[in-house]
């Protein structure tokens, strides 16, 4: 496949302010800003700003097509395969869109009274309902503004559930090697030593390590399932009995949903809390980083920790309960990213019950692009060689890179010049020269062909002339960019005002 | 069964594919699950079978339609407050974030193919920093709540040690409770500064009294919870600053086009909330959280959250913007990562930087004149009447939001009473505060008209009597 990405030479916003005046979109009112200025006679003169921000003063044409530029430098799912691993790149239906930016949500106060947001409401509830069914635990909220967020709630919950029973010795939580680095980072956040358990050569977390290592200082473990490297946790349920065994607790990471939807859940493997990525399994939107929404679900014993407020319905009324007994409190203001729910709300309700069919193709997409790539010299799977995977596979380029010193990125730039976005590379840091690939169900045979292909003719090109590779990539808006320079603390650029402020060469 | 989202959900080619991989059946690849873990039921989801748009998009009209609140044309009898309030969303900025290279996209982790975004990312970043005067930005929070907590955290790692933060206590409450969970399992004690009854500012003795080598930081607001700006910020700043302790300042970006930019106050950390700048209520979210602070190598590196950066090409030919600093965030540094924080609000950034390009400093300084003449009005309208409610801090200048008093009467009671009427105000302050049972915010907007302001004085005039309409 032949790519041309945009290649504008588009400059700062800053650098397009002009001398000449410019009449700008205007929301004040000469009548109240009039009045605003004489307000402003009357007060202290030193909190007034004599000095506007320098912020340039542009028509409202020039705006649009600055931004629009922009985007015709920019890749999302809607462009081409985005094969991230473990981000679940998939197509985001355009009705759900259409819809969750009607009028009557964008422009809903979080404050008004629940009279007249009943439909609102009774999405967000229906959306709690279907999550809890999905994951096999017994309630859902909405309250966590994305995964991570999600995963410091679950610990959060954690420490306040063993401090009621007065387990207050219990200070470590177990995480994998190979799991996500949320994970680590939300245990910590909430005050865990955290303990890594090693993963063995199946793939599975290293079972016999993991007995060492359980005590009754363990509060509980956080899982992925499906892990990281798309391979399913064979020993889950004794893990759960380990685990319980001593007082600990299970925290799901629904980043890898995808996989099983459908198929096994959560609540079923003895699972005490769960979050869900709406953004991931759902289909909301990345939005290029954000915003995303992280539900967050809880076996009964752990109702009465959740965050504040839950979304409840009494007697066909919905409401806001904050009657929630020993809550954590809040994770962030208001009720979370609503927006995202509602179109996951669409999501569902266009698939139904016929969901399975998600992690069904998906699995059948990564294990068709896994038996051809495997083929390939240079190439390897490390762990659970000989295992079906699920939603994703994790390929490892050490080989290559010994053979021809071409590594994984490589052949990661030598994908984008191929049109095609690069899979997560350098993780689960626990396999060298890595590729993590996902293509989600959105993604066609011939596409995945076409990735593969594409793949072939790298691994080629590794063999045959590896210095050419270290140039790519070439067809994007630009070629390899400088990281040393953009990390020095004396070539730093985070701003426009650092940069003016410095005199660094932009 | 075949689905037309899903591409190779066909019999045919789920076949061919099968074929090809050497399997037989899709079942095959799920029988390393234990038997009695995967599902043999029909799950409860969705509306007992798989709609066509068509008949989806019936469905959410049909249930959107219980609302009584109609969407835009209500919003000019909306006079909600509490930290966010109905603000204008430009046509442009629906067009911009509406593009699915934009929308679509993931975090830009291969740069070269998304410069576009990385771009749009590094300009909120700097026309963030040219409106709350701080050298850097990062490329968001959830939003200022959640940037509040982070900012508090990351106020504790500076400051080693210190195990106390100020909290005016004039600042949000669900912000306070917000920062009150994120700071769980770290030992600190969180104490409240009061605020002054006659202007609702901070007590700036108290702060003096209470500051000492044990606060790592102060947060406070401006204008606070109750509509007030602090006009001694650079007093409260600089008091802090003698303590060695850190200021944290959340101002509303709507104020900084008339009053001075809390970094060229001094503050070490600046946060606020995107939510004014064309990114819609949304029912509370999503937002953005702008999360500042001053060029000091202590605080960048402690910084949370992703960074955009420029930089050039390895040729040195031609500029390009990545991510930087990557070494803090979680996936590599895990649990000694800065924060755990992944997703951020992207998107809503970028509709901050197109909402701030299109309005320019120019049209920024307009709105915020008269946003401060709209509250002026509204203060002058209701003390030339005799309506027994009056703003509950006489002497303090008020923003955009006000906290009126209905002296005596339940304010729970007037807000129903008003609603009735169409109008909507509040939030009632006894939602938060067990003594201010007879009062509630109210927010005054480019929204409301002169007409719709005059409308909502006569109604509170009719719902409190007092004079006859």
């Amino acid at each position: 496949m032949k790519y041309r990405q945009a290649r504008w030479d588009e400059p700062l916003i800053f650098e397009l302010a002009s001398n000449q005046d410019r009449e700008t979109f205007q929301l004040g009112d000469d009548y109240f800003a009039k009045l605003g200025k004489e307000t402003l006679t009357e007060v202290a003169q030193d909190i007034v700003r004599k000095e506007g921000p320098n912020i340039p003063n542009l028509s409202e044409p020039e705006v649009v097509r600055h931004y629009t530029r922009l985007t015709q430098m920019s890749y999302g799912i809607d462009v081409g395969v985005v094969p991230l691993g473990s981000c679940t790149m998939k197509y985001n239906p355009k009705i759900c869109e259409d819809l969750a930016n009607d009028e009557r949500i964008i422009y809903a106060h979080p404050y008004m009274s629940e009279e007249y947001l009943q439909g609102l409401l009774e999405m967000l509830y229906t959306l709690q309902e279907w999550l809890a069914e999905l994951t096999g635990m017994d309630v859902c909220s909405l309250h966590p503004p994305a995964g991570a967020a999600g995963e410091l709630t679950g610990v959060l919950m954690i420490r306040e559930y063993l401090r009621d029973k007065g387990y207050t010795h219990k200070d470590e939580i177990l995480v994998p090697e190979s799991a996500h680095g949320t994970n680590p980072a939300s245990a910590a956040m909430a005050g865990f030593k955290v303990i890594h358990i090693p993963t063995d050569e199946r793939g599975n977390t290293d079972l016999n390590a993991l007995k060492a290592a359980v005590s009754d200082r363990t509060a509980g473990i956080m899982l992925t399932n499906p892990s990281t490297l798309g391979l399913f946790e064979e020993k889950i349920t004794e893990i759960s009995d380990l685990i319980h065994s001593k007082g600990g607790l299970l925290y799901y990471d629904g980043a890898n949903l995808n996989g099983i939807l459908g198929i096994a859940r959560p609540g079923d493997m003895g699972f005490d809390i769960v979050h869900l990525n709406l953004h991931k399994t759902f289909a909301a939107p990345h939005g290029g980083g954000g915003p995303g929404a992280g539900a967050i679900c809880v076996k009964k014993e752990l109702a009465d920790y959740l965050p504040k407020p839950l979304v409840r319905r009494e007697g066909g009324r919905y409401y806001l309960d904050y009657n929630i007994r020993k809550s954590i409190g809040r994770i962030t203001w208001f009720y979370g990213n609503i927006v995202p729910a509602i179109k996951s709300f669409m999501y569902l309700m266009m698939l139904g019950p016929e969901i399975r069919e998600v992690a069904e193709v998906a699995v059948l997409n990564t294990n068709y692009f896994m038996k051809k790539i495997k083929e390939l010299p240079g190439i390897d799977l490390i762990y659970g060689r000989e295992r079906w995977r699920k939603h994703e596979v994790v390929i490892s380029f050490e080989n290559l890179y010994r053979e021809t010193g071409v590594n994984a990125e490589d052949v990661a730039k030598a994908l984008l010049d191929r049109g095609i976005h690069a899979p997560t590379i350098y993780f689960p840091l626990t396999v060298p020269e890595a590729h993590m690939v996902e293509f989600t169900e959105s993604e066609s045979k011939r596409t995945i062909d076409e990735v593969i292909s594409a793949y072939k003719d790298i691994v080629r090109q590794a063999y045959e002339d590896p210095g050419k590779l270290k140039g790519a990539p070439r067809n994007t808006s630009v070629g390899r960019l400088d990281v040393l320079r953009a990390n020095h603390p004396r070539t730093l650029a985070p701003t426009y005002r650092y940069v003016k402020k410095r005199n660094i060469d932009g | 069964m075949p689905h037309y989202w899903i591409p190779n959900s066909t019999k045919e080619v789920k076949q061919e594919m099968l074929k090809e991989t050497g399997v037989d059946d899709v079942e095959e690849f799920f029988k390393d699950i234990p038997e009695q873990l995967r599902l043999k039921k029909e799950l409860r989801v969705g509306f007992g079978k798989p709609l066509l748009e068509h008949e989806a998009r019936r469905k959410f009209l049909e249930i959107l339609s219980k609302n009584k609140f109609t969407g835009f044309r209500d919003v000019h009898r909306v006079f909600l407050g509490g930290g966010v309030c109905v603000h204008y969303i430009p046509s442009v900025v629906r067009a911009i974030v509406s593009r699915a290279e934009f929308y679509t996209a993931y975090t830009p982790y291969q740069p070269e193919i998304n410069q576009g975004i990385l771009q749009a990312f590094f300009e909120y970043q700097s026309l963030m920093a040219e409106l709350y005067g701080v050298d850097i930005v990062n490329a968001s929070m959830y939003n200022v709540s959640t940037a509040a907590a982070e900012a508090v955290r990351m106020a504790l790692r500076v400051k080693r040690g210190r195990k106390r933060i100020l909290i005016a206590s004039s600042a949000h409450p669900e912000i306070k409770e917000v920062i009150r969970t994120w700071v769980e399992g770290l030992n600190v004690r969180l104490e409240e500064i009061p605020y002054e009854r006659e202007d609702g500012e901070l007590d700036v003795n108290v702060l003096r009294a209470k500051l000492s080598d044990d606060v790592a930081a102060v947060y406070v607001e401006s204008p606070n919870f109750f509509g007030i700006i602090e006009r001694k910020l650079r007093d409260i700043i600089e008091i802090t600053h003698d303590a060695g302790a850190l200021a944290i300042v959340n101002a509303n970006p709507l104020s900084l086009g008339v009053f001075k930019a809390p970094g060229e106050l001094g503050a070490d950390i600046v946060v606020g909330d995107a939510q004014p700048l064309g990114v819609g209520l949304n029912y509370g979210g999503p937002s953005a959280g702008i999360l500042g602070i001053q060029d000091r190598k202590e605080l960048l590196r402690q910084l949370p959250g992703r960074l955009v950066g420029m930089t050039k090409t390895v040729d040195g030919s031609e500029k390009g913007f990545m991510l930087i600093l990557q070494t803090r965030e979680q996936h590599i540094r895990r649990e000694r990562a800065t924060s755990n924080i992944t997703t951020n609000s992207g998107l809503e950034a970028i509709a901050a930087a197109v909402y701030v390009s299109l309005l320019g400093a120019k049209g920024l300084k307009r709105l915020s004149e008269a946003l401060l003449g709209r509250t002026t009005y509204f203060l002058e309208t209701l003390r030339k009447r005799d309506i027994k409610a009056a703003p509950l801090f006489e002497k303090g200048l008020y923003f955009h939001e006000v906290t009126i008093s209905f002296k005596g009467r339940d304010a729970r009671d007037v807000i129903s009473q008003l609603e009735k009427h169409g109008i909507h105000v509040g939030p009632p302050l006894s939602r938060f505060y067990d003594v201010m049972h007879d009062c509630s915010l109210l927010c005054l907007t480019e929204l409301h008209s002169k007409d719709d302001i005059d409308e909502l004085v006569s109604k509170l005039a009719l719902v409190l009597g007092g004079e006859t309409g």
